[in-house]
């Protein structure tokens, strides 16, 4: 190991947590320096959670030392997205909104993650509500791509991608309801995994859409959003370690869907994944070409399901105090009020067509293989961005690759592939069969080492 | 009720409220229900699985999703 301890895996960590070699306690306190040193200007973090994770660190090597060791997870820093309880401390969705709320318990995900042993070193920063995928519309101050922080680390879930990179935290929770994951990992740099539609439970976490919301890790390395996916899931065999491994490269059969998907793509985000799948033709991959017919109605779909399931939702808080909502956000809540119900039937019967579309491309392969991102991470603020001469809407771009699986719930990840000239991420998204997010997480271990060059 | 009544009826409702930032969102929305609207959804359920893209595409120049959550 080259890299301070706390820029490497869990993986590769667990055993010297577990061995007593290194303590809880150090990883804790580098996590939380490298968060006292660079977090003003990143703004990555809502509450950090100094002392307390201290005290949480020390308890748990203090169960190492008398040798009772909760497995791999047992001292690992790791953050929550500010949307997910965690009792006594503030769940504030980035929102003044939510001022002095504080989490009476904690949400499901976060009691296995405690019982597993990790330790909560904050809360991390969102586009308020998980409505957006910039997360510059929070109220506590726009978050920054540690690799350029002119421009926007993609979101909602862009604080807790930040911390990753940046060694503020090993492994971060997120959640997933356009893309909110994946969209931050591949602008950051990391995986990130929305699992199959209602794997996780939702419980204790403040809700944008609920039948898109999924729950999810974001981490270094598939092994680690594996691990951590299993702990959620109320998994026993997330303590055996290691996990039981990988698939071979040879012979793993990749659908390659470019209609609508490849037609609006920036240049160097095209040469990328270009480049991905030449690398896994060459490890031993087959590639196929597959269509979805009706993928071009993807965001309309998804406009007619989230806008009107947010807007009731907020209904009690937008009538009582849209002042308190960022600009941007309480507009969108409020262009839910106006769907008709009709139109939001309609779009329920497009999902059954998008989800058996779906489940036909995945037919005879292994998963689907896109780009996560049709553009590297935009400007802050940024409304439009060029690709091939032509302006197109930031928002729209964002969330074009992703949307549409958590419209039919197939499970989803996104892993490193490679930069563009400018040292800017770009994403590699695997699609995974329904209900098999363990199948998919096997075929992206196996991609991974072979996308990441 | 047609999209052209529902857009005409939502902005000057968003008129009345004094929220003339929500007109463009409800024009994207508008955009984005006749896209929705330009499909038969139940005669697609019930067709037999194709290759073929159908013929109806949505234009990319609507942005239909403009507006929506993400």
């Amino acid at each position: 190991m080259t890299a301070p301890l706390h820029f490497h895996t869990i993986t590769e960590l667990a055993p010297l947590v577990a061995a007593g070699h290194i303590s809880s306690e150090d990883l804790t306190r580098a996590c939380l320096a490298e968060i006292a040193a660079h977090d003003d200007a990143l703004r990555a973090f809502i509450t950090v959670l100094g002392d307390d994770a201290l005290a949480q660190a020390r308890a748990l090597d203090a169960e190492i030392a008398d040798g009772r060791g909760r497995g791999p997870l047992h001292g690992i820093p790791v953050s929550l997205k500010d949307l997910i309880d965690q009792r006594g401390v503030p769940t504030t969705a980035a929102s003044r909104v939510r001022e002095g709320h504080v989490a009476a318990g904690d949400a499901t995900v976060t009691a296995r993650l405690r019982e597993a042993g990790a330790v909560f070193v904050g809360k991390t920063n969102l586009h308020e509500f998980a409505f957006g995928t910039t997360s510059d519309d929070t109220a506590y101050g726009a978050v920054h791509n540690p690799h350029d922080p002119e421009r926007s680390p993609g979101g909602s879930s862009g604080g807790s991608a930040v911390a990753i990179v940046t060694g503020m935290s090993i492994a971060s929770i997120g959640t997933d309801t356009g893309g909110s994951i994946r969209i931050p990992s591949a602008a950051c740099g990391t995986v990130g995994l929305k699992p199959a539609w209602g794997e996780l439970p939702c419980d204790g976490i403040v809700p944008l859409s609920r039948s898109l919301d999924h729950v999810g890790p974001l981490a270094r390395s598939v092994a680690d959003a594996w691990l951590l996916y299993l702990i959620m899931r109320g998994d026993a065999t997330a303590a055996r370690w290691p996990l039981p491994m990988r698939r071979t490269i040879k012979g793993l059969r990749l659908g390659i869907p470019r209609a609508y998907f490849h037609d609006i793509l920036d240049d160097e985000v095209r040469g990328r994944f270009a480049e991905s799948l030449t690398w896994l033709r060459q490890a031993g991959a087959e590639m196929v070409d597959v269509t979805i017919p009706h993928a071009a109605w993807t965001a309309p779909v998804y406009s007619h399901t989230s806008l009107p399931e947010a807007s009731a939702y907020h209904a009690a808080t937008i009538a009582a105090c849209p002042e308190r909502y960022t600009p941007n956000v309480r507009l969108r809540i409020e262009t839910g009020r106006y769907l008709l119900a009709e139109d939001q039937a309609r779009a329920q019967i497009a999902r059954e067509v998008l989800r058996a579309e779906v489940d036909r491309a995945l037919a005879g392969c292994d998963a689907l293989a896109l780009p996560t991102l049709p553009i590297p991470a935009p400007p802050i603020g940024a409304g439009t961005v060029d690709i091939a001469g032509k302006p197109e809407s930031v928002r729209n771009m964002m969330l074009r690759l992703t949307q549409l699986f958590n419209l039919t719930g197939h499970p989803a990840i996104s892993i490193p592939a490679g930069s563009t000239e400018a040292g800017l991420p770009c994403g590699f998204q695997l699609v995974g069969r329904r209900h098999d997010t363990e199948g998919l997480l096997a075929t992206a271990a196996a991609c991974e080492p072979h996308v990441s060059a | 009720m047609t999209i052209e009544d529902w857009l005409a009826s939502a902005c000057a409702d968003a008129d009345r409220r004094g929220l003339p930032g929500l007109k463009p969102l409800l024009s994207a929305l508008a955009d984005a229900t006749l896209a929705l609207r330009a499909v038969d959804w139940y005669e697609a359920r019930s067709a037999p699985a194709s290759g073929t893209r159908p013929r109806q595409q949505p234009g990319d120049e609507a942005h239909p999703g403009d507006g929506e959550p993400r």
